[in-house]
């Protein structure tokens, strides 16, 4: 009889051990960038090596160092990603994610993580991955398209400006992009913390974005909105080819900066083109839709 | 009758068991006790094309009172007795972003309803919906620009803001049923065509929290249901 129990407590301990280990299992996560694949079980290792310290055990961007970080360490149980080729409030691609371990992120804490290999950072993407429900249940969604970039030329610099005070960019960015606009110091990112625009003035030749240093990471930026920040996405208002001459514009408030578009500007004795006047007959019919003030 | 009409009356009354037993209808007020945070003028000095368009500054409206002691901007729904709704009515929700506020400043939704957020003013503002549940996004709307369009897929209440100009705060109220309403400037609030059942009912506040409170609908009936928050001193 008491054999019996004993067989039977350890068959229910053996099927209890069966479905945590399977309750685990489920946790695991992958990550596919190009044909490298990680592995979440190989990540937990390198996280708990090199990034548990800011980002926390949880993930939650609570770990020890987070008390003395300016900007706070990412939460990764929000799944709320900066620099992302998705549209804004979609989750990034894994390549997104990859590539922002390797980058680091200028102005904060994060450093570049280049020196670990591939595999490890891939193995990383797979294990941030596992802090939120939202890998699981969100389907991928479409990559923005960047089209191929026009050619930089006065024109292309000063139809940027014009979209620059258009849409507003110096509220936050300030009108020589300094991150002194009217706007700057009252900013806060979605966790209450203050943040600060973008300064693009700052920093010598070497100066960087956030999330990457091309010209075409620039045109990420703004078509798809810094999550978690102030900073909203364009993807609705601006047109791939004006989006190319906002990029351009944008070069140039980077004043240290040796670049195509910073040349471009000093043969045209640094001054923009006038604003050309806007074409009159297409556009006249559609203005009783525009939502004008006092109109309803 | 027919057995197709007979069919089709059965097949009504299944569908809308209201029509079967009638529809029953809660009503009410909400209040407040003691003494509310006095509301501030806001400065719109940094966006003059806003700023112009009130002669005397607005004041900011996270506690909109009434004669009375009447509390607007209260959402009042059922949280518990109807089941979960999951079509969402076709007729899409406005929000507004005029003279540098929001109208209505709490906005009710179904879960998946169409939104539709309008910039009427002369100046860009951003919608950032600072969402927990559901998916934070963050758009940018130029003037003249047409309204966008976005829906939320899970139950929150969602605050909203525009980064550029801070004063501005609203939210959103993603709801699972049909049954809500957001009292008026008299308190007033109306939940109509209730089946008979039992049911919690919860009122929301931006400041003042949640109260709930129980009610029992038989037949056609109207129930009187009225909340009472009390007002908090800062």
């Amino acid at each position: 009889m008491r054999t019996k129990i004993f067989q039977g407590m350890f068959v229910a301990m053996g099927v209890a051990i069966l479905a945590a280990a399977s309750l685990c299992g489920a946790q695991e996560m992958e990550s596919h960038i190009g044909s490298l694949t990680g592995h979440s079980n190989d990540g937990k290792k390198l996280y708990k090596r090199y990034c548990f310290y800011c980002h926390g055990q949880y993930g939650d961007g609570a770990g020890e160092n987070a008390a003395w970080i300016e900007p706070k360490p990412r939460d990764f149980t929000a799944a709320t990603f900066k620099c992302r080729s998705t549209t804004t409030g979609f989750l990034p691609t894994d390549e997104d994610l990859y590539k922002s371990i390797a980058r680091g992120f200028s102005n904060s804490n994060m450093p570049q993580w280049a020196p670990l290999s591939n595999q490890n950072r891939a193995d990383l993407v797979a294990y941030i991955k596992t802090f939120s429900p939202r890998w699981k249940t969100e389907k991928p969604v479409e990559v923005l398209v960047v089209p191929p970039e026009p050619p930089i030329n006065i024109e292309s610099i000063s139809h940027g400006h014009e979209l620059f005070e258009k849409l507003e960019c110096w509220k936050c960015h300030g009108q020589e992009g300094r991150g002194d606009g009217p706007s700057a110091s009252t900013l806060t990112d979605s966790k209450d913390q203050p943040i600060r625009p973008y300064n693009f003035a700052g920093g010598a030749n070497d100066s960087r974005f956030k999330c990457g240093s091309e010209n075409a990471d620039i045109y990420k930026i703004f078509m798809t909105g810094v999550d978690g920040t102030p900073m909203p996405s364009f993807a609705d208002v601006i047109k791939p080819n004006d989006a190319w001459d906002l990029v351009h514009f944008l070069r140039t408030l980077q004043v240290n900066r040796k670049s195509k578009e910073n040349e471009v500007l000093k043969a045209a004795g640094g001054k923009l083109l006038p604003e050309k006047p806007a074409p009159p007959a297409p556009e006249a019919p559609a203005a009783p839709d525009a939502k004008t003030p006092g109109s309803r | 009758m027919s057995i197709k009409q007979t069919s089709m009356v059965a097949a009504l009354l299944m569908v809308c068991p209201a029509l079967m037993f009638g529809a029953g209808t809660v009503k009410g007020k909400v209040t407040f006790t003691g003494t509310p945070v006095k509301q501030k003028p806001i400065d719109m000095s940094k966006e003059p094309s806003c700023a112009k368009q009130y002669p005397t500054p607005p004041t900011t409206q996270t506690i909109v009172t009434g004669e009375g002691d009447t509390l607007e901007n209260v959402v009042v729904y059922i949280s518990a007795g109807a089941p979960d709704e999951t079509t969402a009515p076709t007729q899409a929700v406005t929000f507004e972003q005029k003279g540098c506020r929001y109208m209505p400043h709490v906005l009710a939704m179904r879960v998946n309803q169409e939104l539709k957020v309008v910039n009427s003013d002369q100046t860009s503002h951003n919608i950032h919906p600072l969402a927990k549940v559901n998916r934070e996004w963050n758009k940018s709307q130029p003037p003249g620009t047409p309204p966008l369009s976005e829906k939320f897929d899970k139950e929150e209440f969602i605050s909203v803001k525009c980064n550029v100009h801070p004063w501005m705060r609203g939210y959103f109220a993603v709801l699972k049923t049909s049954h809500y309403d957001v009292s008026k400037d008299n308190g007033s609030f109306t939940l109509p065509n209730l089946p008979p059942g039992k049911y919690t009912l919860t009122a929301w506040h931006e400041d003042y929290g949640t109260q709930t409170a129980d009610v029992t609908i038989a037949g056609s009936e109207t129930k009187n249901v009225n909340f009472a928050f009390k007002a908090k001193a800062f």
